[in-house]
């Protein structure tokens, strides 16, 4: 039997209110005024690697698709070169859209599994959190580990490179006062999430 | 007109109005009526569901009628509105027109209240106040203004030229100034127009020469309006005329005189070719210009700037004389009653935008540009080329460059696509390239727009939906070396595409032009926030400003194609021409007047009127003031030291009557 | 002249090049740079993608202590250190609740922020406050003959353009010209060039490293200089993988405090040439004097 398959979206696959939620993220307000021209995809150097343009990611977003967008890798291969923000025609900031979809997939965690880029971040944050600074060659260690052991072995010969020029530090840098940053990092688990923004300028 | 005052008494009519919904749905009109009812003077209160209807006016003309009332009042909407409407049934009625006073509890009222007590208590304390007021309300005649029968047209383009002939050939003599030394402005530069395709010079240069031969315009060319004085039907205006150091009366266009120049070739850019070649000093800026007359460039020509100059131009115009370096500025003034403002647009500059490469590199171009290039009379005498002389072999169009853009302009320029279309039509036709059209949206309105579009893809131009963020010139294929590559998202297709093509042309939007703040000030026009003159109403009012006597026609109100702009033209004519052919307009009466016996003749009102409607009396040595000249702006009445300056319709025992009203409870 | 300065993590570890060339070249111009106390990490884009609120309360951290020394300007090398801090600042100036949150978790900390400090990158010092007359003066070997591809990278210049244009940026363009090199017209000079996706994703990351390595070979240029650590990092220590996979880009990367090192005649030991992957061939000799 040959399969063949078949694409609709119904509206039961919407989350209504997901759109106004993201745009409600302080900068994210202006999505609002999108004409999906595609300046934003034209632009962007890595709209060949998304499944989904910046442009489709935007419409979307608006739709109210929360799974299809927030499922899709698009979101986490934006390098946030901030090329499309500045590009729109509609001073949409596009890349802060994807920050706080970002922000929405790890909360809610979803992601693919494995994936390199929410892995870095999440390893970067509990770095942060604990040191107060990042030791880049530790940090890029634990994301080999933890999504793609395999990538240590070809990655050898550029090891011994920075072993060799000295840039192959393996001292934990750390500031001095790690409880109170600890302490202001935590001082807002009781706050609502912040739902205005003026206009940005 | 008639009044009609029965045994002396004052008998008030009061009406109120629903207006639908609109003030009824807020106000208990009921209550206000009621509450009016008892008010000494008041004969009959009524309400009724639409006043400004003929039966709504009926009541009013029987009410003076049947019960002799010889003073009314309406409360309704915005006397912007309706005071005419009323003033008209209360004449008809047989009452002084001017026995009427206007209440608005609308847009004063209805319109910005919602809480209905308090909303109402307003409406009563408002109706109070004119009730007690029209008591001292006289009858008054209107002064008829005349009007002068010629008009201004400021402004040579197709608009201008158009609503000129119109007003000319229905015998009314007509001023056309036009700033550059040519009529015809960016029509004449236009190779074919859309959407038939037929010849711009073709259908543009028969109206010129008419302008040209019309005996009822004087066209001043090279000309701009200095300065412009007065009002509706009196206005005096002045006229600079620069000097073109050739005689108009004498010069016939041979263009010797050109030949002779001694700069053997053009160094300079050329205005009409839009810099794509090059003129001389001395110079006429196209073939078919009219005037026919040649104009000498004051900042290149060596005679003008150094002295120094074998002046071989003079030679060859040995036998006319034309040439005259002595020539000066000339400010000129006329009279006219009307004015058409047909000032145009100019086009967006693409340097504005540098991610599109223009200037940067030499083959982008704007739309005007390849316009000069496609038509046969141009600077490549039709040849669509690059600028190193090869054809190009593809071509890219992006549209919307500086339209549509929250960082340049916001607004659609409305002919681009179009424009583009054509133009694109035109390369293929020229070349046989390949031809894309990045585009946001297509707009084709109008009649014969739609078929157009579909003639350019029948015509094989590709249409991307895609807008260009950059074009760039680092290949990363071979097909892309030596070539400009547009990377852009095929958004219908779901696709990045990087398009490597050997001419881009930037479909550049309209703008006001660069001195559209300082012209508008001149004619006491106000512009939208987008820097177009603006219209007296969008829908109903598209010609009209708010200065009678001012008319706006053409680009210079917003961006439109040639039919939009002649259809306009013909409409501010129509306008203009109304006024003329009724001859008068009829002022309202608020004019101030001077008490004489109160009047000590101390001069301090003099100075301050703003429309010198104040003289000082040789026999009398009082005051006296022009009821023509009067706009009724009420500074002197408030400054005269004795109180003796008074203004109809804004007597001191009205306005003190009103104030009565509105604080007072019953 | 005195400034605050921020290294951030990289200057101390990948990118210690950089600072290793900064703080000498400062130092000959008589600017004084003194790095904040107990400085944390800036967040960069990596934990701005987890929580925004916190990546707030982390930069807003460090322009307190900088606003506290009351030298309110804040010298930033690093390109993601720099968009970040001026990122935190325009929250806290745009968002109250934003503002808030962040200056109650200051508070826990004993700390406070006024918003008076001024995030600024040495170009601009360099440039705009001490000047390319007195950098002029300074140079006692022109880099006379050294076509220089000038890269600055995106989040310098994107989305805040304070100093420069977002487009076509030419502080580093003009410094490059002061010190006597031959700056070669290179149209990538703000693309991206791949950023972390290099080490997570490489097959997109590397393939925009390679564009600019091809272009500037293409173009001419014998290098290229940069303003940021990872920018510098992906255009120097992957050329292995880009020539397997797409062809050889001979040429080497360098901080552009490198170059103005080279050119004040302070030698290469001090100014960590020797720690780039892929070396910088010695100048090419001066036209000898008539």
């Amino acid at each position: 039997m040959i399969q063949v398959p078949r694409t609709v979206k119904y509206e039961a696959e919407r989350v209504k209110g997901f759109g106004r939620e993201i745009m409600s993220t302080p900068g994210c307000e202006q999505l609002v005024r999108c004409i999906q021209c595609g300046t934003c995809s034209g632009t962007c150097p890595l709209s060949v690697y998304m499944e989904h343009s910046p442009r489709q990611i935007m419409a979307l977003v608006r739709a109210d698709f929360k799974d299809e967008v927030l499922r899709s890798r698009s979101i986490w291969l934006c390098a946030s070169c901030y090329a499309c923000t500045v590009e729109c025609p509609r001073e949409i900031r596009i890349t802060d859209i994807m920050y706080a979809l970002k922000q929405r997939a790890i909360l809610e965690e979803i992601y693919p599994k494995r994936f390199p880029i929410p892995i870095l971040a999440k390893e970067f944050f509990k770095m942060v959190h604990s040191k107060g600074r990042i030791t880049e060659t530790l940090l890029v260690m634990r994301l080999f580990l933890k999504a793609n052991w395999r990538a240590v072995l070809s990655s050898w010969r550029q090891g011994i490179g920075l072993i060799r020029t000295g840039r192959f530090v393996l001292r934990h840098e750390r500031i001095e006062h790690r409880e109170q940053l600890a302490r202001m990092l935590d001082s807002d688990l009781h706050d609502a999430p912040p739902t205005t923004r003026k206009e940005a300028a | 007109m008639k009044t009609n005052i029965v045994n002396g008494d004052i008998r008030i009519g009061f009406y109120i109005c629903h207006c639908g919904h609109n003030i009824a749905g807020v106000v208990d009109c009921v209550a206000v009526a009621r509450d009016i009812e008892r008010m000494p003077g008041v004969v009959v209160s009524r309400d009724y569901k639409y006043m400004c209807s003929d039966p709504g006016q009926e009541l009013i003309r029987e009410d003076i009628r049947e019960l002799g009332l010889n003073r009314v009042v309406v409360a309704s909407c915005s006397p912007l509105l309706h005071e005419q409407t009323f003033r008209n049934a209360v004449e008809s009625g047989g009452l002084n027109r001017y026995f009427f006073q206007m209440v608005n509890i609308r847009e004063h009222d209805s319109w910005v209240h919602t809480d209905r007590a308090e909303a109402t208590k307003k409406a009563i304390e408002l109706a109070r106040a004119a009730v007690k007021r029209v008591r001292f309300h006289s009858a008054l005649e209107t002064v008829r203004v005349p009007i002068h029968p010629d008009v201004l047209v400021v402004g040579g383009g197709i608009a201008g030229i158009h609503a000129a002939l119109t007003l000319a050939n229905a015998g009314k003599k007509v001023f056309l100034v036009e700033r550059d030394p040519s009529i015809g402005g960016h029509m004449a530069k236009f190779d074919k127009t859309f959407p038939t395709l037929d010849c711009a010079a073709c259908i543009l240069t028969p109206k010129m020469s008419a302008v040209r031969a019309n005996k009822n315009i004087k066209l001043w060319t090279y000309s701009e309006v200095a300065k412009v004085e007065g009002y509706v039907g009196n206005y005096t205006v002045t006229v600079r005329r620069k000097p073109r150091y050739v005689n108009e009366d004498l010069c016939v266009g041979c263009q010797e005189c050109i030949e002779a120049c001694v700069f053997k070739e053009g160094k300079y850019p050329d205005e009409f070719n839009v810099g794509l070649s090059k003129r001389k000093p001395i110079y006429i800026p196209f073939p078919q210009a009219v005037p026919q007359v040649v104009v000498i460039d004051p900042e290149r020509c060596l005679q003008l700037k150094s002295g120094r100059c074998k002046k071989t131009c003079i030679e060859a115009c040995a036998d006319r004389h034309a040439i005259d370096f002595t020539q000066k500025e000339e400010l000129v003034e006329i009279k006219v009653g009307n004015i058409i403002v047909a000032t145009g647009f100019k086009l967006f500059d693409a340097k504005r935008i540098p991610q599109y490469g223009y200037g940067l590199y030499p083959n982008v171009v704007t739309s005007i540009e390849l316009e000069r290039l496609v038509t046969s009379s141009g600077p490549t005498g039709g040849e669509v080329v690059m600028r190193d002389g090869r054809t190009p072999q593809s071509v890219a169009f992006i549209l919307c460059v500086g339209s549509r853009d929250f960082r340049t302009n916001r607004w659609c320029s409305r002919t681009c696509c179009m424009h583009s279309m054509k133009l694109a039509q035109l390369v293929r036709e020229h070349t046989g390239a390949d031809v894309t059209a990045f585009y946001l949206d297509i707009r084709a309105p109008g009649k014969g727009c739609e078929e157009f579009y579909d003639k350019s893809l029948k015509d094989g131009i590709q249409f991307v939906r895609g807008r260009v963020a950059e074009v760039t010139d680092w290949a990363l294929t071979p097909e892309e070396e030596g070539k400009l590559v547009i990377r852009a998202e095929d958004t219908l297709a779901g696709v990045v595409r990087r398009i490597p093509v050997d001419m881009i042309v930037l479909a550049v939007g309209m703008e006001p032009q660069a001195d559209a703040q300082a012209v508008r000030r001149l004619f006491n026009m106000s512009c939208g926030t987008e820097g177009w003159f603006l219209e007296k109403h969008p829908k109903l009012a598209p010609v009209s400003t708010f200065t009678d006597g001012v008319f706006i026609a053409g680009c210079c109100q917003g961006p439109k194609d040639i039919p939009d702009s002649i259809a306009q033209a013909g409409a501010a004519a129509a306008e203009a021409m109304a006024l003329i052919d009724r001859g008068y307009i009829e002022q309202e009466p608020n004019t101030a007047y001077v008490a004489e016996e109160d009047c000590s003749g101390c001069k301090s009102c003099l100075p301050l009127c703003p429309y010198t409607a104040i003289s000082l009396d040789g026999a009398t040595q009082k005051a006296r003031i022009n009821a023509t000249l009067c706009k009724g702006c009420g500074t002197c009445v408030a400054a005269c030291p004795s109180g003796s300056i008074h203004q109809h319709l804004f007597e001191d025992d009205e306005i003190f009557s009103e104030i009565e009203g509105v604080l007072t409870h019953a | 002249m005195k400034y605050a300065y921020f290294p951030g993590c990289s200057l101390k570890g990948l990118g210690r090049a950089y600072e290793e060339s900064l703080l000498p070249v400062m130092e000959r111009l008589g600017v004084e740079l003194v790095e904040l106390d107990d400085w944390n990490c800036c967040g960069a884009t990596a934990y701005m993608s987890v929580d925004e609120r916190k990546a707030c309360i982390l930069a807003a951290r460090n322009l307190a202590i900088a606003e506290k020394t009351g030298t309110y300007d804040l010298v930033t090398p690093c390109s993601a250190c720099y968009l970040v801090l001026n990122k935190t600042k325009h929250y806290l100036a745009d968002s109250p609740e934003i503002n808030a949150s962040v200056q109650r978790a200051l508070g826990a900390a004993g700390l406070r922020y006024g918003g008076n400090t001024l995030v600024r990158h040495p170009l601009d010092i360099l440039v705009n406050d001490v000047g390319l007359d007195v950098i002029r003066e300074k140079v006692v070997r022109p880099l006379k003959g050294l076509k220089v591809a000038p890269y600055y990278g995106c989040q310098v210049v994107r989305p805040y353009a304070t100093f420069d244009d977002a487009w076509n940026p030419t502080t580093m363009d003009r410094l490059l010209t002061t010190l006597g090199a031959e700056v070669v017209p290179y149209p990538l000079k703000t693309k991206c060039c791949g950023g972390s996706l290099t080490g997570t994703l490489p097959e997109t990351g590397l393939r925009l490293t390679y564009i600019l390595l091809k272009e500037a070979v293409r173009r001419g240029a014998d290098v290229i200089a940069t303003i940021c650590p990872l920018c510098q990092f992906n255009l120097d220590a992957y050329h292995d993988q880009l020539t397997r996979q797409w062809g050889p880009v001979p040429i080497p990367t360098v901080y552009f405090t490198q170059l103005m090192g080279l050119a004040f005649g302070l030698p290469e030991s001090q100014l960590g040439l020797n720690r780039n992957f892929v070396r910088m061939k010695p100048l090419p000799a001066l036209p000898a004097k008539a």
